[in-house]
C-alpha cells in the first residue's frame, strides 16, 4: 500500500523556512508520510491554492486562516485547523509610548500619530488598531509596510515602528508582546524608555489549515506533528527555528478579534475577496 | 488559580529588560515539570513580558484573579522543554587528560573535553582520532613549558648591539639565515597540515602544535631580520633544498611526518643551531640561534614521546618509519641535497678568517657537525627500537639538507 501523502504550502518569509521544512520533510518521510511542500511568496496565493485543492495543507497566518475559511465557505466547502504551535496561543499586542510621553491612558492617544506594522500584519496593525477603534480612540495611523503579503511574519515593519517611536517621529507604536520584550532586550527600545498604554485581549496566531481532515495523509500528518518531541535531537533545532516547543491541537476560538478588525477595516469581503485598499502582495 | 503554588519569587522592580528572566529561570530550575511558581513584581511591563517569555520557553501561565490586589503577576507552570533539551546529553569524556578515550566519537566535535553536550549537532570529521596515533602523556607538560617560554623577538635579541663583520663573513651569515628561514617555513607548514585533523579531545596536542607553529613563526622572523640587518638582499635557495623540504610537507601521515620532521629533521637542526651559536661571528646571530635551539629541543621531545608510545602499541610502526626514510631517500636521490652555498658559508663561519689553516679547521668543524648530527639521529632511532646497525644505515639515508 502506498504511503499516505500530504502536499503543504508554506510562505517563504525568511530563508530559514527552507531549512525548517526540508528538515521536517525528512523526518515526516522517515515516519511513513509521503510529505512534500511548496513555497509561496505571499499568503494570498497559498490560501487560494488550498481552497482550489492544489495543496492539502497550508501553514497559515491567522489572517490567511480567516480568508481560507471565507473562500471555502463561499465555494460551499470548508477548511479545518489541524494543529498549531504551543507559541501560537494567547498572544497579545501592545500600544507603546515613550516613557516621558504625556499619554497616560489609551484615551489620551486620540488624534495622535500611531505607528503600526505592515498593512496586513494581524499583530502590529489590524488587531491593535481594532482595539483602539473599539475603545473609541481615533488615531492618525503611520504604517510601516515591510514584507507586504507576509501577514506580519517579517519583523521589519514592527521594528521600524519601534524605531520611529524612539526617534520621536510618532507618538505611539503597536507591536506584539514578544517583540516588545525582544526590542527591549536587543536594545532597539531602551529598557525603561517606553511605557505600555494598552494591551489587547489574548488571541491566537498561526495554524495548519487543511481541506480534508479525514484523509489518511492529513490524519497521519496531524498525529506525527503532535508526536514531535523537543527531546528528539533531530527535530529540536527545527522546532527552535520555527519557534515552538510542541505542536498542539488547533483551536479556532482565538481569531474573533482579528475577524472583527478585518471586517471593520474592510480587509477581506465576507466571501474572501481581497478588498483592502492599496494592498498589493 | 487551581492549586496552591509550590514556590514564589518576588522580582521587586526588576523587569525583563534588565535580566528578570534569570531569576525566574533559576526559581523554575528547582521545580519539577508541572511545578508552579508564583511570580510577583512591580515592573509595569511585567504582565506583558512574563507571559511572552514563558510562551517561548514552553512554560504555561495561569492568570491571577482580577480581584487580586497583590503584586502577583502570574503563576508559571513549568514546562518540559528545559529538561527535554538535555535528554540524551552526554559528557565529552573526562575533563582532565587522565583517562582519555581511545577513540573519541565524531559527534563530540568541537565541544570542550568534559563538557555536557546537547544531543544532535554536526558529526565533525577529525580523522586523527586515535589516542595511540596522536597522544603522548608528556604533551600537557610540554605545552605548559612551551607556553611559559615564549619569547619576544623585539626584546630578547640585542638588535642594536654594535658589531662590524667583514663583507664575506656577513654574506656567509646572510646565506645561512636564508637557509634557516626556508627550513622554518617548512617546519611551520608541516604541523599546520595536521592541527585541523586532530580530534579536539586531544587538545593538549593541538595546543602544543599551535605553540610549535608560533615558535617557527618567530624563528622565521628573527632569521629574516638578521639576514637583512646589514643589507637588503637574501642569499640563495637551491632547487634540491626546496625539493627536500617539499617531501616533508607532502607527507600526509601524522606519525611519519612527525618522524621525518621532528625526530630526524629538527633533531639535526638542534645540532646545527648549537654549532651556529658556538661559531656565530656576532651577538645577534648567537642569540637568535640559542633561542631557536631551545624551542627546537622541545619539538624533538614531543615527536620522540609520541612515537615511542606508538611503537609500544603498534609493532609495525618501525616498518613504516623505515619505509618512510627509504621513500624520501629515493625521492631525493637525483637532487644535490644541501645547498653548496650553505655548506661553504658554514665553513666560513667556523673558520672565522681566510687563512688556510683556519679554513681547514672550519672545514673540520663542519664535518664534526655532520658527524654529530648522524650520531644524534642514530641515538634517537635506537630509542625508537631500531637495532644499532640498522639505525646507522637509516641515518645515512637521511637528507643531506639536514632538515
Amino acid at each position: 500500500m502506498p504511503a499516505p501523502t500530504v502536499l503543504m504550502g508554506a510562505v517563504a518569509y525568511d530563508p530559514k523556512v527552507v531549512t525548517i521544512w526540508e528538515g521536517f520533510r525528512a523526518w515526516l518521510r522517515g515516519n511513513g508520510l509521503d510529505f512534500d511542500f511548496v513555497l509561496y511568496s505571499h499568503y494570498e496565493r497559498q490560501v487560494e491554492d488550498l481552497v482550489a485543492g492544489r495543496i492539502d495543507a497550508a501553514w497559515n497566518s491567522p489572517l490567511a486562516w480567516l480568508r481560507a475559511e471565507r473562500l471555502a465557505a463561499a465555494s460551499g466547502s470548508a477548511v479545518h485547523a489541524l494543529t498549531m504551535r504551543d507559541t501560537d496561543r494567547d498572544l497579545t499586542s501592545v500600544v507603546v509610548v515613550r516613557a516621558d510621553s504625556p499619554v497616560r491612558q489609551v484615551e489620551d492617544l486620540a488624534g495622535l500619530v500611531v505607528a503600526v506594522g505592515a498593512v496586513d500584519s494581524p499583530q502590529a496593525t489590524l488587531i491593535p488598531l481594532g482595539h483602539l477603534a473599539a475603545a473609541g480612540v481615533p488615531v492618525d495611523v503611520r504604517r510601516f509596510d515591510v514584507g507586504v503579503g507576509l501577514h506580519g511574519d517579517h519583523i521589519g515593519g514592527e521594528r521600524d515602528a519601534a524605531r520611529a517611536l524612539i526617534a520621536k517621529e510618532v507618538d505611539a507604536a503597536c507591536m506584539i508582546d514578544a517583540n516588545h520584550l525582544a526590542f527591549v532586550q536587543e536594545g532597539t527600545l531602551p529598557p525603561e524608555g517606553t511605557r505600555i498604554v494598552a494591551q489587547t485581549a489574548r488571541y491566537d496566531h498561526c495554524n495548519m489549515t487543511v481541506r480534508d481532515p479525514a484523509s489518511a495523509g492529513v490524519r497521519l500528518f496531524g498525529t506525527l506533528l503532535r508526536g514531535m518531541s523537543y527531546a528528539d535531537s533531530q527535530v529540536r533545532p527545527l522546532l527552535d527555528l520555527e519557534g515552538l516547543t510542541a505542536w498542539e491541537d488547533s483551536r479556532t476560538s482565538g481569531y474573533d478579534a482579528l475577524a472583527r478588525a478585518v471586517d471593520a477595516s474592510g480587509f477581506y469581503a465576507a466571501d474572501g475577496r481581497v478588498t483592502a485598499a492599496g494592498y498589493r502582495p | 488559580m487551581n492549586a496552591v503554588p509550590a514556590a514564589e519569587i518576588h522580582l521587586g522592580g526588576l523587569g525583563f529588560g534588565r535580566g528578570a528572566h534569570l531569576l525566574v529561570q533559576r526559581a523554575l530550575a528547582g521545580l519539577p515539570p508541572g511545578g508552579r511558581l508564583a511570580v510577583s513584581g512591580r515592573d509595569p511591563a511585567l504582565p506583558v513580558h512574563l507571559p511572552a517569555w514563558c510562551r517561548s520557553r514552553g512554560h504555561r501561565v495561569e492568570w491571577p484573579d482580577p480581584a487580586d490586589r497583590s503584586e502577583l503577576v502570574a503563576v508559571v507552570v513549568r514546562g518540559t522543554a528545559d529538561d527535554d533539551r538535555w535528554f540524551g546529553a552526554e559528557r565529552a569524556g573526562p575533563a582532565l587528560p587522565t583517562a582519555l578515550s581511545s577513540r573519541p566519537p565524531p559527534r563530540w566535535g568541537l565541544g570542550a573535553r568534559g563538557a555536557l553536550l546537547e544531543a544532535g549537532g554536526p558529526e565533525a570529521r577529525f580523522d586523527l582520532d586515535e589516542r595511540d596515533l596522536v597522544w603522548a602523556d608528556v604533551a600537557p607538560k610540554l605545552y605548559a613549558q612551551a607556553a611559559a617560554r615564549q619569547w619576544d623577538p623585539e626584546s630578547e635579541v640585542p638588535w642594536d648591539d654594535a658589531f662590524t663583520l667583514p663583507a664575506d663573513v656577513e654574506a656567509a651569515v646572510v646565506q645561512v639565515m636564508t637557509y634557516l628561514v626556508e627550513n622554518e617555513q617548512a617546519a611551520l607548514v608541516v604541523p599546520a597540515r595536521f592541527v585541523g585533523r586532530i580530534h579536539p579531545h586531544f587538545r593538549e596536542v593541538t595546543q602544543l602544535l599551535a605553540v610549535q607553529m608560533a615558535d617557527e613563526a618567530r624563528h622565521m622572523e628573527v632569521f629574516s631580520r638578521r639576514a637583512l640587518l646589514r643589507g637588503a638582499e637574501l642569499g640563495t635557495s637551491s632547487a634540491g633544498g626546496r625539493q627536500s623540504l617539499f617531501t616533508l610537507v607532502a607527507e600526509s601521515d601524522f606519525a611519519l611526518a612527525s618522524f621525518l620532521l621532528s625526530v630526524l629533521g629538527e633533531g639535526s637542526f638542534v645540532d646545527l643551531l648549537s654549532f651556529l651559536e658556538r661559531n656565530a661571528p656576532d651577538p645577534v646571530t648567537r642569540r637568535i640561534c640559542w633561542l631557536a635551539m631551545q624551542d627546537e629541543r622541545r619539538h624533538v621531545v614531543f615527536g620522540m614521546a609520541h612515537l615511542e608510545h606508538q611503537a609500544t602499541v603498534d609493532p609495525r610502526l618501525r616498518d613504516r618509519l623505515r619505509a618512510a626514510i627509504h621513500r624520501r631517500h629515493d625521492a631525493l636521490i637525483d637532487t644535490a641535497g644541501l645547498n653548496a652555498d650553505v655548506f661553504d658559508a658554514l665553513v666560513v663561519l667556523a673558520a672565522g678568517s681566510w687563512r688556510p689553516d683556519d679554513v681547514s679547521a672550519g672545514f673540520q668543524r663542519v664535518q664534526e657537525l655532520q658527524h654529530a648530527m648522524d650520531q644524534g639521529r642514530q641515538r634517537r632511532l635506537v630509542r625508537l627500537g631500531f637495532r644499532p646497525d640498522e639505525a646507522a644505515e637509516l641515518s645515512a639515508l637521511h637528507t643531506r639538507n639536514f632538515m
